[in-house]
């Protein structure tokens, strides 16, 4: 069944994505297309099969919990956008 | 002479030994190739000149200290110039994955698999194109323009690590670090007429490494020949306590003796990778390079991987949960361009907007629908269910033979643009690379043939895991009675 346009808006708010009227109806178009693909997965039983969450599960390991010399922060503000302070700055949040 | 650009790896690394060359000629042709190559292929998003002749100028210093000692263990790619791909932090360099959401950024770290090539002595001389966040199969997803075929330059070098693919096929550098999610240095290796190896999942430690599909990214390298190919991945490959990914496994020693050829080794093939829509000169070539295999002595068995066909539905849901999760940080607060709007959220979602490209954000909307309330359980649950099936096979397969030969990719290099608009047209070039990603296993492809109209073909290996020095003896004793990978293009 195709996305409407209220799915293909709520996947984008989901992931903070701000579209285009022109990428919503594109994207519709293009998402719908390849779940009518992926739909072929609902066809195979699956029953008593596990999930396969990673290539190595189940060996998890600690490390040694020892002090590491981080990054500056002048290393870690140098690539933002807008920092101030020792501090990343943002747009306030509330109003 | 032989231009020291076409030297290989292993070539090179034995004339700066003995000293007929020195790090910093060799450097400075790989250089100079590049800037007479680059207007044609735009393999290189980045180059570093003059850093990398002064990192010359102390290998060779270096060489010198050492040829009097006769001990090169330590640095066993001391003088070489090496490139990574532009997904691949390197400090100092910038590193932008493709994507405009990442222009400018300059990480202040290197990534573990670089770090290991540059302590043994190699030096990276710059950082290749890619589909942007390693997400295409062309190269035509980069933000900063397409990479162009060696073989053709109106055709793709494959993707996502194009660039790196491009850059050794043309003899710009004799080796490169790539990645692979779902056949990124495969399909690109086999487009281009190089061998690529993408080693078992957690060979290679993935610190400093821009995530995609964490349960699937590895670290893989592309080179000229399977001999080039080993001396790299030697050195890149070992557990790292920044990747808790990383295994534990002892490095295996790779033997790349050619005595008794292949005498005892039972190679698989697959008959759902022989299927219609494959290029009949694509089956045709790698039918004889198997042929070959058995000449050598190899035993060739048919082997099922029954469940082939649902790899590419379990890989386009589970890539794309992963990476609509790993791609959430950019968001314009820590790196990268920000789009001003009216409060953070408006930051968000403009800034996301406007400088993602069209392929990550169709990848980041499908996982991110593939994950959301409602639908998890049918989409994303049921694809990890799926891909134990397709695990399963491997092992059982694996119980029976120690390779498995098939082909990398269905068709030889396509004209840039011929996928257009259609994702999943560009998703089936994968076919026949994902289920090794998803079954974690490593994977081999080296050219065995050209097709009609002069473009590589390339056959892939797939081993058990950890085996990656089998998968190289055997492509190692191929190229010792084959010359395809000796063959460069016409440039």
């Amino acid at each position: 069944m195709p996305l409407t346009l209220q799915e293909v808006e709520h996947i984008a708010r989901l992931a903070r994505l701000n579209l285009t009227d022109e990428e919503k109806s594109r994207y519709r178009e293009q998402l719908s297309a390849i779940l009518a693909h992926v739909a072929k997965l609902a066809e195979r039983d699956t029953t008593d099969v596990p999930p396969m969450s990673a290539v190595f599960g189940g060996d998890s390991r600690l490390r040694p919990d020892r002090a590491r010399k981080p990054l500056s922060p002048e290393d870690v503000l140098r690539n933002a956008p807008d920092a101030v302070e020792g501090q990343f700055r943002i747009p306030p949040v509330f109003e | 002479m032989t231009a020291l650009t076409d030297l290989s790896l292993t070539e090179a690394r034995h004339l700066l030994r003995i000293g007929e060359i020195s790090s910093r000629e060799l450097t400075a042709a790989c250089l100079a190739r590049i800037e007479a190559l680059e207007p044609d292929l735009n393999a290189f998003l980045y180059v570093s000149n003059r850093r990398a002749l002064r990192q010359a100028e102390r290998a060779d210093r270096e060489l010198a200290r050492l040829r009097q000692d006769g001990d090169f263990g330590r640095k066993p790619l001391l003088g070489i110039p090496l490139a990574a791909k532009d997904v691949l932090s390197v400090e100092d360099m910038p590193c932008t994955c493709g994507s405009k959401i990442l222009e400018g950024f300059v990480p202040p770290f290197t990534a573990t698999a670089v770090k290991k090539l540059k302590d043994a002595g190699a030096i990276v001389i710059g950082k290749t194109n890619t589909d942007e966040f390693a997400m295409g199969s062309s190269t035509e997803n980069s933000a900063y323009g397409v990479t162009h075929n060696p073989w053709d330059t109106r055709r793709v070098p494959g993707g996502s690590s194009g660039g790196s693919a491009a850059a050794v096929a043309a003899r710009e550098v004799s080796a490169a670090l790539g990645t692979d999610t779902g056949g990124s240095v495969r399909q690109p290796a086999s487009f281009c007429g190089v061998t690529g190896l993408k080693p078992t999942y957690g060979r290679v430690s993935r610190y400093g490494l821009i995530a995609y599909g964490s349960s699937l990214d590895c670290v893989g390298v592309l080179a000229r020949d399977a001999a080039d190919t080993a001396a790299v991945f030697a050195v890149m490959q070992g557990r790292d306590p920044r990747d808790a990914t990383s295994q534990d496994v002892p490095a295996a020693p790779i033997a790349l003796e050619t005595g008794g050829g292949l005498r005892g080794v039972r190679v698989g093939v697959p008959r759902e990778y022989f299927i219609k829509g494959i290029q009949p000169q694509v089956e045709e070539k790698v039918r004889a390079a198997i042929g070959i295999l058995q000449d050598l002595g190899a035993e060739i068995v048919e082997v099922s991987l029954p469940h082939t066909e649902y790899a590419l539905p379990v890989y386009y849901l589970i890539a794309p949960a992963e990476a609509s999760a790993n791609l959430a940080r950019f968001d314009g607060v820590r790196y990268g361009p920000r789009v001003s709007g009216e409060g953070m959220w408006d930051v968000f979602t403009r800034t996301r907007g406007e400088k993602f490209g069209a392929e990550v954000t169709r990848r980041i909307m499908l996982g991110t629908y593939a994950l959301s309330a409602g639908y998890y359980d049918a989409y994303y649950g049921q694809a990890q269910k799926v891909r134990t099936l397709i695990r399963r096979d491997f092992e059982q397969a694996f119980a029976g033979v120690d390779v498995i030969a098939c082909p990398v990719a269905p068709t030889t290099a396509f004209p840039i643009g011929a996928h257009g608009d259609d994702p999943l047209a560009m998703y089936l070039e994968d076919v026949f690379t994902l289920p090794a990603n998803l079954a974690g296993v490593p994977g081999l492809a080296f050219p065995v043939g050209f097709d009609a109209d002069g473009l590589p073909v390339g056959m892939q290996l797939m081993g058990r895991h950890f085996d990656e020095p089998t998968l190289l003896r055997v492509a190692h004793v191929y190229q010792q009675t084959t010359d395809w990978h000796r063959q460069k293009p016409n440039l």
